[in-house]
């Protein structure tokens, strides 16, 4: 069954020459010397005031990078990246260590609110009611240069705060924790991160505490030839939860940008971290010319038992997506979700999915994944699922469905099941047919075709994949919402 | 591990080369014949065996399992064979025509090779063919995926086969059962080429019996049904063997033509059963089953390609494993649908019951679309045996054997029944009884 207009219309809506945050802030920056070298990494790690240890890092990393070869076996194809013609450092010139509001460039401040990320906490307040506030750790190329709402934070005890400053504030918890999910040669990406990582966002949500707001990051590219690489960490202490909202834009050029990002999120007993992505990066013009790169290591450690990690994406941007947000499920009782839709048009390339990692006995896992392909692009579900010979009673279920719009586009699903555990229970499906027949049956017998009905039931269970998302993503999320997925294929 | 740096050969592969150099004189083969053969054993000295870092063998390390080559088996006794073929009891009593191969080597004359010429099908040996100069074309593998280990490991080793081809229109009254035995010691490789010519209709049943002790069977079958055309094809592996068994169907569709097979698996140490499937016209349909039974340490693999290269093609895919002991069991299954070929309808499913602890599963059905209007879906489950169902049974006074016996065949039989083969059905189900009954 080929795709219904209305679906045609909505992607349309979001295809690639109507990226509208393609915009560049004309602000003075400060770029550090091109090149991948140790001098780099030095004058990155001064920069920062970073202390011994986390230079020594780094630096172990680069040297373990300089020996990892990339790897081919995603379905992307790019031109070889040189990585000494790129910058590893770029800040706004004004921004020097922590700051109230009002020394920030107002330039910055017009930036953001172009992009429709509020900074200033009374123009929060005064809008919205309290309940939806969101605390926000802004990200301009290499650098944090805002986080809202620490102090109201602070008194729940929750740490909020760009990596750069924990370091400083909290080393024990950074050192405990940073590497201990994505390990420094985890993979070549990850490698090249761990030693360039410029800034990101750290949390920490104390034993018992419920994160009283949604957190939120807003990176932003723009400059040229810059990486951008930031560092995630979120801690969850036992019984805690957190929800924490990722945004990302980038300027409309010519050439492409690298983005290669590690996060890393810890939940201990019982806690509970959703993670929710709307990536919009440039995607490059309807040639397939620019757009960003996006190479990026996301995994989430069940570690103690009970606990839970929900992963959320909306994919609408960048040139090519690599990225696998993953759980290992090593907690008894834990579990892991992954929810996806991606959308992929012009001459995007998605390569993504899931891992989902079952240690623990009794680790539960939900993986929901929606493709659409349309123009030249290839979209690809990438998925592994395992169960390990301890892990008794794993239990997952898997749904990727994928729907191609126009002639010139690929829709491709490589799913790895693996089953080391005879008690383990693993379903993967990827069919519409799925739509169980009572369902039908009701909605045909109060005179709905059957196309109709189909759209009904598909477009609600879609809502729940949107309804996941916190809601300051739904109006980006609303515009996904309408597609339907009749003539979609495994 | 960089894929392009020079590799140590292991000791296996050593000994094939050693192997290929002093059998070299006396294979069959033209110049041309022979120089794809050097280059065959080439690939196998330069990139090895195919090992887990090969994306196919992912699951499936032939290079680590292998850890020695016995030389290729020497011509068959006919007389040994004629007993270990009427010894073996593969399809009982049912009424077919008989073709066999001995120690990879054409029999003709224990072959009905005249009954089925009065039918309409010639068998002639392909290693006559192979000294011609276009043989090139019958060990031609190019729809067998980029430089498969497995085919080079054959092309450089063909011994013998069959040349098989029925005539246009003719219908094969009585299934023609392709016997291989093995009468000593040795690897056996052997050629088989299927012409189903058009609109004729054949029914084959491959089957392997005696005794090949360490030496690997490596069988490649290379089957043309032209348009209208049907062909159904029962591969049944068996016996205990740990040696490498290595399977390969290369099979090209016409226009409205039909295809089914079943790989039926149960016993040996190391199988894959690997299936190309190609549609070169449109409205034809393949239908693949796979039925795999492993125990103790056995590696049971099933791996296909269907390649959806025209419109208006069908394709089913069902498989279903069933493990014990510390066995491991492999699907690996992609569906290419290639641009512009529209309204084609794949489905693909994959189950497998885990009977132990200590049994893996690797399940991995890909789909890989590039057209906008076609009806593609899998799914796979991996899972231990239903308490619910066996309670009942045991409830009703069925002792925990039999209920588990009975659960097991209803699970392998959905598959066995589909295939829709009525004659080789009961025989199938009798040998899943006792492959039960042994485990």
């Amino acid at each position: 069954m080929p795709a219904v207009q209305e679906t045609i219309d909505q992607v349309k809506a979001i295809d690639v020459d109507q990226y509208k945050y393609g915009f560049v802030t004309d602000i003075e920056s400060e770029k550090g010397a091109k090149g991948l070298s140790e001098e780099t990494i030095r004058f990155l790690s001064a920069k920062k005031n970073e202390p011994e240890w986390m230079t020594e890092w780094r630096l172990d990393a680069l040297r373990r990078f300089k020996q990892m070869e990339e790897p081919d076996w995603a379905r992307v194809s790019y031109p070889k990246i040189d990585f000494d013609e790129l910058y590893y450092w770029a800040a706004p010139k004004s921004v020097e260590g922590p700051k109230s509001l009002d020394e920030v460039d107002p330039e910055l401040l017009a930036t953001y609110e172009k992009l429709g990320i509020p900074l200033r906490e009374q123009e929060i307040l005064a809008g919205v009611a309290p309940e939806n506030r969101v605390a926000v750790d802004a990200v301009f190329d290499s650098v944090s240069v805002v986080t809202t709402f620490k102090e109201e934070l602070k008194k729940a005890g929750v740490i909020f705060c760009s990596i750069s400053e924990a370091m400083r504030e909290y080393p024990d918890l950074v050192k405990k924790y940073i590497g201990s999910v994505v390990p420094v040669t985890d993979n070549y990406y990850a490698t090249l991160n761990s030693a360039v990582f410029s800034d990101g966002s750290f949390v920490y949500i104390p034993e018992g505490v419920r994160c009283p707001m949604e957190l939120s990051t807003y990176f932003r590219i723009n400059e040229q030839n810059t990486g951008q690489f930031e560092r995630t960490l979120i801690i969850a202490e036992k019984g805690s939860y957190v929800s924490y909202l990722e945004g990302c834009t980038a300027p409309q050029r010519d050439e492409n940008q690298l983005h290669a990002a590690v996060v890393e999120l810890i939940a201990l007993d019982d806690a509970e971290i959703k993670y929710s992505t709307v990536q919009n990066w440039f995607p490059g013009d309807k040639d397939g010319k620019g757009g960003i790169y996006n190479f990026v290591t996301k995994r989430g450690d069940c570690r103690g038992k009970n606990s839970k990690i929900s992963w959320t994406q909306v994919e609408t941007g960048s040139a090519i997506t690599w990225k696998y947000p993953s759980c290992i499920l090593r907690g008894d009782n834990s579990r892991g979700e992954f929810y996806s839709i991606a959308v992929s048009n012009g001459h995007q390339q998605i390569d993504s999915g899931t891992k989902m990692i079952h240690l623990g006995k009794n680790t539960s896992s939900r993986v929901i994944s929606k493709g659409i392909s349309a123009g030249k692009s290839e979209n690809t579900y990438r998925g592994l699922i395992s169960a390990h010979r301890k892990a008794s009673n794993a239990r997952n279920f898997t749904q990727c469905d994928s729907l191609l719009i126009g002639q010139e586009c690929g829709a491709h699903t490589v799913p790895y099941i693996e089953s080391k555990n005879a008690t383990a229970q693993f379903e993967h499906e990827a069919t519409t047919s799925k739509i169980s027949d009572d369902q039908m049956f009701y909605c045909l017998q109060r005179g709905m075709n059957e196309e109709e009905a189909v759209a009904l039931i598909v477009n609600g269970f879609v809502k729940d994949v949107i309804q996941q998302l916190p809601m300051e993503f739904a109006v980006e999320a609303q515009k996904l919402i309408s597609i339907s997925l009749e003539g979609s294929v495994g | 591990m960089n894929a392009n740096a020079p590799i140590r050969n292991t000791q296996a592969e050593s000994e094939l080369i050693e192997r290929y150099e002093a059998a070299k004189g006396s294979l069959a083969g033209s110049v041309a014949v022979s120089a794809l053969r050097d280059a065959a054993i080439g690939q196998i000295r330069d990139k090895g065996l195919p090992h887990r870092r090969v994306e196919e063998y992912k699951y499936s390390d032939l290079r680590a399992f292998m850890n020695s080559a016995a030389p290729l088996a020497e011509k068959a006794n006919l007389d040994a064979a004629k007993a270990a073929v009427a010894a073996a009891d593969t399809f009982g009593d049912l009424d077919r025509f008989r073709i066999v191969i001995a120690n990879g080597a054409f029999a003709g004359d224990l072959s009905d090779t005249e009954a089925l010429a009065a039918e309409g099908v010639t068998v002639s040996s392909i290693t006559a063919a192979l000294d011609t100069e276009d043989a090139t074309l019958l060990l031609a593998s190019p729809k067998t995926g980029p430089n498969d280990g497995v085919v080079a490991m054959n092309t450089a080793f063909v011994q013998g086969g069959i040349i098989l081809s029925v005539k246009a229109g003719v219908d094969v009254s009585k299934p023609v059962e392709i016997v291989h035995v093995a009468t000593s010691a040795g690897g056996q490789v052997v050629r088989n080429t299927v012409k189903v010519g058009e609109g004729a209709n054949i029914r084959l049943l491959e089957t392997f019996v005696g005794e090949s002790g360490t030496g690997e069977i490596n069988a490649v079958f290379d089957y043309t049904v032209e348009d209208k055309a049907n062909l159904a094809a029962t591969r049944l592996i068996t016996g205990k063997a740990d040696a490498a068994r290595l399977f390969t169907t290369i099979a090209t569709l016409g226009a409205e033509a039909e295809f089914k097979s079943l790989g039926f698996v149960a016993g040996p140490k190391f199988v894959r059963n690997q299936q190309f499937v190609n549609f070169t016209g449109e409205h034809s349909e393949a239908k693949i089953y796979g039925v795999s039974m492993a125990g103790g340490s056995d590696l049971a693999d099933q791996t296909l390609i269907v390649d959806h290269a025209v419109p208006h093609c069908n394709s089913r895919e069902f498989f279903k494993t069933v493990l014990d002991g510390e066995a491991r069991g492999v699907y690996q299954g992609r569906i290419n649908v290639a641009p512009h070929a529209q309204k084609t309808d794949g489905e693909m499913m994959t189950q497998a019951l885990l009977l132990s602890e200590t049994a893996e599963m690797a399940n991995k059905p890909e789909l890989e679309i590039f057209a906008d209007d076609v009806i593609c879906a899998h799914g796979a489950t991996s899972g231990q045996m239903d308490e619910d169902l066996l309670f009942y049974l045991r409830a009703r006074g069925i002792p925990e054997a039999e209920a588990k016996t009975l659960l097991v065949l209803a699970f392998l039989s959905e598959a066995i029944e589909e295939y829709g083969e009525e004659d080789v059905t009961e025989g199938l189900e009798q040998r899943v009884r006792e492959w039960l009954a042994d485990h």
